[in-house]
């Protein structure tokens, strides 16, 4: 307890955002989103739908990425991530349904969507798999939290159904995340060229899942430094190759998605647009995608964790190129956030920090992570199968 | 009842304000500004009218024939009646704005400054239409550059129009297949886009593009589930024949060296 409430720089900085983040809700909660944002008519949705949602989801993807990566691929050297991981994507997606509680003009009625149903409506879509998937990741989770408390009977429950459990959230993570893109799909004369495509939740979806990649390498090189766990850094290397390949694919099937739609004449346009598009498809694709092709630098701590970093920013622009640079030019207003805005978004990151921290003092997250995951196997690797037993 | 619509012939509109004065007090929303040409649309305005050159301009919802709003909306606080307004209803809003993102013609507006905000447009005069009355606008034309009636007429007349005086007017409905089609048909004597409207838009409805999508999600959650179902059954199908023969090599040398 003393350990925690010794100040430290970050300690200061993350109360002076967590007081200011306060003060923003309670000026949006009197005086409505103009106290506080620079939204208007011409543009309603900003930072907060472009960072705290479609970011924020994407970057929640690491959660369905290991899971399909242990549990149905049988992986199982990834195991000792698995639990920081989806504790990560189920913070995101608790700091996503706190941002749209912020987001929303009317919060108190965000419960409608469980009764008044439009199943034509994407964004319906996105409000179902958004309830489903916190459930989902909450119970994918919960052992953690059992096991703390040796709730035996409800964990044994849990454990029988883990692999359902993580077919389900495979299923709705991959509705979701392509449906973001497609809240896009009804804006097709608005939208930039260069991001308007009816492919936007296919691309969407495979950005998630190489950002979800990517954020299993960033989680598992900063919690082995901040948690001085020993985690095997080396078998983290192997997901720097995977991004290579999303990332590939996705990168061709964007360039050839402009070139069957005549659009390549774009990318040679002297614009704004043209820029960050081009600084969006380096930054998170070609970069990423050279260094992690290089076994040097793919084995290299710092590398492999640069390589990520790569990927995530590039994400990040591509998000908000999406939501906010490619709606820019015919909205015939220039957006850029508030204070505010940013403040609330450095609130959500900050308390999603601080919470993560919590529950890894207290919960089991790291601990006794090898007796307590159902799957009693290990993989037998080829070599081991010729080499182990014949050394005896 | 049948599908109505607005035809507003720009040749007649005189930029005199009545419509704008006659909605402001149809709707009671307060006054924001003494000359309607130079109002915009806001929460506290359905319509206004513009100046473009020598011409004038009604801006108004366009009550489309398949809204994006009505399709967007999550909680369905938007419909289409059945004589062809859209309607909004602020108790089942959640306020996720979707509906502005949405809408190619930026129409409805939000109260931004309001604690409890709700989206605001024209509703068409919905509760005077279904009455056989007039909208209020339309009453309150003095040339008749508004006229409101059957949809169907309303494309009659505006096609005979263009078709008796081809010099006189610029050949196209405006609203007739726009977006699929809309509640609102223009006519006017020059090109639209010279008068600021949206001239890029398609002719299909925009809620196609998503349907395409959504109806794609019963074929992926069944085809994802027997894939993710197969790939595990499979993955550890591997991994216990791998472990059996681990065993069994495990056994066969502790028996050789016996």
């Amino acid at each position: 307890m003393e350990r925690l409430l010794k100040p430290t720089f970050w300690k200061v900085v993350g109360t002076v955002i967590f007081v200011l983040g306060l003060y923003t809700i309670y000026l949006r909660f009197t005086g409505g989103l103009a106290a506080v944002t620079n939204l208007n008519d011409h543009f309603p949705w900003g930072l907060w739908i472009g960072f705290d949602i479609l970011c924020g989801v994407g970057m929640a993807a690491g959660g369905f990425t290991l899971c399909a990566i242990v549990y149905i691929f049988n992986i199982k050297k990834f195991k000792p991530i698995i639990r920081p991981t989806i504790l990560t994507a189920f913070l995101g997606y608790l700091l996503v349904i706190l941002a749209l509680l912020i987001d929303l003009g009317r919060p108190w009625a965000i419960w409608h969507a469980i009764i008044m149903w439009n199943p034509r409506s994407v964004m319906f879509e996105v409000a179902w798999c958004v309830m489903l998937y916190t459930t989902v990741l909450f119970l994918e989770f919960s052992p953690v939290i059992l096991e703390r408390f040796k709730v035996e009977k409800l964990l044994k429950i849990i454990r029988g159904i883990t692999i359902p459990l993580v077919i389900l959230g495979i299923l709705l993570s991959t509705l979701h995340q392509s449906s973001l893109g497609a809240l896009y799909l009804i804006v097709p004369s608005k939208m930039h060229p260069l991001w308007y495509s009816t492919n936007l939740p296919w691309f969407f979806y495979l950005s998630a899942i190489g950002v979800g990649c990517a954020m299993i390498i960033f989680e598992s090189y900063l919690s082995a430094k901040a948690f001085k766990k020993n985690l095997e850094f080396d078998l983290v290397s192997d997901v720097g190759r995977w991004i290579v390949v999303v990332m590939s694919a996705y990168l061709t099937w964007r360039f050839m998605d402009l070139l069957l739609n005549d659009k390549l004449n774009l990318l040679f346009v002297n614009s704004i647009e043209t820029y960050l598009f081009w600084l969006e498809i380096i930054i998170g694709a070609i970069i990423p995608i050279i260094l992690l092709a290089q076994p040097r630098i793919r084995l290299n701590r710092v590398g492999l964790f640069v390589s990520a970093c790569f990927v995530i920013g590039g994400f990040l622009l591509n998000r908000l190129n999406v939501s906010v640079t490619s709606l820019q030019a015919s909205s015939g207003v220039s957006y850029f956030p508030s204070v505010y805005e940013i403040i609330i978004t450095l609130f959500l990151v900050t308390l999603g920090v601080t919470i993560f921290n919590l529950a890894v003092q207290y919960l089991p997250v790291y601990e006794k992570t090898k007796e307590t995951i159902p799957i009693e196997f290990e993989v037998i690797s080829d070599d081991e199968l010729k080499t182990e037993p014949a050394t005896k | 009842m049948k599908r109505k619509a607005f035809l507003i012939d720009i040749t007649e509109c005189v930029g005199c304000g009545a419509c704008y004065e006659a909605c402001k007090e149809q709707n009671n929303l307060p006054q924001t500004s003494d000359d309607p040409l130079r109002d915009s649309l806001s929460d506290k305005t359905y319509t206004i009218v513009e100046q473009r050159g020598d011409f004038f301009v009604r801006r108004m919802c366009q009550h489309c024939e398949d809204p994006t709003c009505v399709s967007v909306c999550p909680v369905g606080a938007f419909t289409k009646t059945e004589v062809g307004a859209v309607l909004y209803d602020e108790s089942k809003c959640l306020g996720c704005r979707y509906c502005m993102q949405a809408c190619p013609f930026q129409i409805p507006r939000y109260e931004w400054g309001s604690v409890k905000p709700r989206v605001q447009k024209c509703i068409m005069c919905y509760d005077r239409v279904k009455n056989g009355e007039l909208p209020a606008c339309a009453e309150a034309c003095p040339t008749g550059a508004t006229l409101f009636g059957d949809r169907d007429e309303m494309i009659e007349i505006a096609k005979q129009r263009l078709a008796e005086n081809p010099e006189k007017y610029y050949q196209h409905i405006y609203g007739l297949e726009e977006v699929g089609g809309t509640s609102v048909l223009y006519i006017s004597p020059v090109p639209f886009e010279e008068l600021g409207f949206n001239t890029k838009l398609l002719k299909t409805a925009l809620p196609n593009f998503t349907h395409e999508a959504l109806a794609k999600i019963p074929t992926l959650v069944t085809v994802g589930g027997v894939l993710l179902t197969g790939f595990y059954w499979l993955t550890n199908r591997k991994n216990e024949i791998a472990r059996e023969k681990f065993e069994e090599k495990k056994k066969q040398n502790l028996r050789g060296e016996e």
